[in-house]
């Protein structure tokens, strides 16, 4: 569009200028014959009356609408037809006393346009010689009105063409737009709709242009995409089913043999020294083994999505202290826990036993005494309160580097670590019944040495009065 | 010495638990299907029965609930699945405790001798008064018979024991983990499992499962208390 404007305007200008040259030439070599014819009548010192010859000598010759004629010399001036000179600038009249050449100006006086010829007289003094000014000059006013008019129809002729050009453009372009536009909304579409994960979309093929090239290979790369997530899903499930089912077959044969360790653990004492100390690995072999076990049924029950929350209002301090004295941890862990009645919310018991027994197990086994167990309430907002729960030692601490992965399963935090009867699925266990109760859990070494970790599970306080029960009332 | 059938497909699980509660005290007899375990109940009759959830042809489950319809007999069930629902599946059939594979027998043994106590224990709550009426619902507690409009109704050990500890005082509400500890010497949380499935099973019993129940009512978010209609 700005193209066929520009082009446009170039044209006129072009166009414009020719016309005005042209009539501008004309006018000037025909004046110069003529003034040329009238100068050889003309003395070296005029008087009016030769000037007052001269010009209507000139006018006559350029019989033609509006013009006017002027001579001067001196002080003296002659013009017809009429006195009208005052177009003349004071500029074009130092031009032409100055120069030997014709000079013209083109003005505009009340809206029309004027092209104004000065012409000085010269004497030729023979060949060889420069030509010699006189002193007379003769001037002519010529009216453009038929340029102007010849200009205006041109103008007019293009701004007609142009803007049946443009109006044409415009349409073309739309045209074009629309043809561009409809795929590339419908490729921006189907690219946010399988962001959001639904990976059978596809785009309708039209044409054979370059954006049916790109609908085409969108649509090859979203059939790709979704073959090797299908893929991945049934390697992942499948992955899943075999831990599953690898732990619930090794439940078998440990069954066996953790039935007989008291057998083993009994006898022991009574046996040689090498066949005891066989006797005491099988059976520590054979309770890690159950342990690890256990947890991985529990790590596959969460991968499974089968982990329900069995939800009941409980007292947290209450709660932590049964856990602490069903492990006989009581002497072993400063508590700083709310007077009892303080804190109650609803979770599940059984899970937080896990997560309460796996902290505070975590920090009597690496860390060093004191084990601190504080719980308090952080309220976030006027509705929002969370029951912090938090465990500390004065251990080594994390790593530094272990710190990102310590709730990945079988990670282990360090060389200490791995010789523990822990299965590297605790704290990821932990993790998982933690988020399972829409609580968060993070680790932290203290300033003075020591790890903390942190449980912060949401307060169902006010909820849980107008919640039925349904642990009693659903089954 | 306690006398505990042992019902286990598996012959290794079968001889080394076998083995091990032997070795613990107990006269053990092994059954390896449900069928012939069902058999030997009135033969051997045992104190307590382990019943293993999965076995071939006849279910545990299946076994778990003939037993029920005819004896009162304690069952530990043992459950190589340990999902909150085959635990709950299991409890609601009928048994009175549950440990998952894999078990050692020292905890297996806890287990039989506290459900054997719990038995005892029911019977020298007898010194209290011969029956007290509760509405339609009357209870022997020397006898350790239940009538329900004149009907008795069959309770397993943990039912009656349930049932005998949240009337001794009606009106008192007892949080779930006070019900474990005075019903299944359960002392830490994580079995509250075993107090909702013996409550729904309790309320079937006496005729009051589904609308509101008269005798056995939940308080929300706590417990449950006993209340005479």
């Amino acid at each position: 569009m700005a193209s066929a404007l520009s082009t446009g305007a170039v044209a006129f200008r072009e166009a414009r200028t020719g016309v005005l040259q042209q009539s501008q030439d004309s006018v000037i070599r025909q004046f110069r014959t003529n003034v040329d014819a009238v100068a050889a009548d003309i003395p070296p010192a005029p008087s009016q009356a030769h000037l007052q010859k001269a010009v209507a000598q000139v006018l006559q010759a350029n019989q033609s609408q509006g013009r006017r004629v002027l001579a001067t010399y001196g002080s003296l001036r002659a013009y017809a037809p009429s006195a009208d000179f005052d177009k003349l600038s004071p500029e074009l009249r130092r031009s032409v006393d100055t120069k030997r050449a014709a000079v013209f100006q083109r003005v505009n006086a009340d809206g029309h346009p004027y092209l104004i010829v000065g012409m000085p007289v010269t004497y030729n003094s023979g060949a060889g010689t420069e030509s010699r000014l006189s002193g007379m000059v003769m001037y002519l006013v010529v009216p453009q009105n038929t340029e102007q008019a010849y200009v205006e129809a041109m103008v007019t002729a293009i701004e007609h063409a142009t803007l049946v050009a443009l109006g044409l453009a415009v349409v073309l372009a739309l045209l074009a737009a629309s043809g561009v536009l409809r795929p590339v909304r419908a490729l921006r579409r189907a690219t946010r709709r399988m962001a959001e994960g639904h990976l059978d979309v596809r785009l309708v093929v039209n044409g054979s242009d370059e954006l049916a090239d790109l609908s085409r290979s969108f649509n090859h790369t979203a059939a790709a995409l979704e073959l090797s997530v299908a893929e991945l899903r049934r390697l992942e499930a499948q992955a899943r089913r075999f831990v599953a089912d690898v732990s619930h077959e090794l439940r078998t044969p440990l069954a066996a043999m953790s039935a007989v360790t008291d057998v083993l653990d009994a006898n022991t004492p009574h046996l040689n020294r090498d066949t005891g100390e066989a006797l005491r690995l099988i059976s520590e072999g054979t309770s890690r083994l159950s342990g690890l076990v256990n947890d991985l049924m529990e790590i596959s029950r969460f991968d499974a999505g089968a982990a329900e929350l069995s939800l009941d209002e409980i007292d947290l301090a209450e709660f932590v202290q049964h856990t602490l004295a069903a492990r006989g941890w009581q002497g072993q862990v400063e508590t700083h826990l709310p007077r009892p009645g303080v804190l109650r919310t609803r979770v599940d018991p059984r899970r937080l036993d896990v997560v309460m027994a796996n902290l505070v197990g975590n920090a009597l086994r690496h860390g060093a005494p004191p084990v601190r167990l504080t719980m308090g309430v952080r309220q976030e907002r006027a509705d929002v309160a969370w029951a912090v729960i938090e465990v500390t030692d004065n251990g080594p601490g994390i790593a530094k580097e272990a710190m990102p992965h310590i709730f990945e399963r079988f990670y282990k935090a360090s060389t200490t670590r791995t010789r523990s009867e822990s299965s590297g699925l605790g704290l990821a266990i932990t993790a998982e019944n933690v988020h399972l109760h829409g609580g968060r859990i993070s680790a932290a070494n203290l300033p003075g040495g020591g790890a903390a970790f942190t449980v912060e599970l949401p307060l169902h306080r006010d909820i849980a009065a107008a919640d039925h029960d349904s642990t009693a009332d659903a089954r | 010495m306690p006398r505990v059938l042992i019902v286990e497909d598996d012959p290794d699980v079968r001889k080394a638990v076998q083995l091990g509660l032997r070795h613990q005290g107990h006269d053990v007899f092994a059954a390896a299907t449900g069928e012939e375990g069902l058999e030997q109940l009135h033969p051997f009759r045992p104190d307590v029965v382990v019943l293993d959830l999965m076995l071939p042809g006849m279910s545990g489950l299946d076994v778990c609930r003939r037993i029920r319809d005819r004896d009162q007999v304690p069952i530990i069930m043992v459950t190589a699945k340990g999902d909150d629902i085959d635990v709950v599946v299991g409890l609601e059939a009928g048994a009175d405790d549950y440990v998952v594979k894999p078990v050692r027998a020292r905890v297996l043994d806890a287990r039989i001798r506290a459900v054997l106590r719990r038995q005892d224990a029911s019977v020298s709550d007898a010194v209290r008064p011969r029956a007290e009426s509760h509405g339609e619902l009357v209870i022997d507690r020397a006898g350790l018979v239940v009538t329900n409009r004149g009907e008795p109704v069959a309770l397993a050990p943990s039912e009656l024991r349930l049932l005998l500890t949240l009337s001794a005082s009606p009106g008192q509400v007892f949080s779930r983990q006070q019900l474990l500890e005075a019903v299944w010497e359960h002392s830490y949380y994580g079995d509250i499992r075993l107090v909702d499935a013996c409550v729904k099973r309790l309320r079937g019993k006496l005729g009051e499962l589904g609308g509101d129940p008269r005798y056995i009512r939940t308080v929300r978010g706590f417990g449950y208390r006993f209340g005479s209609p």
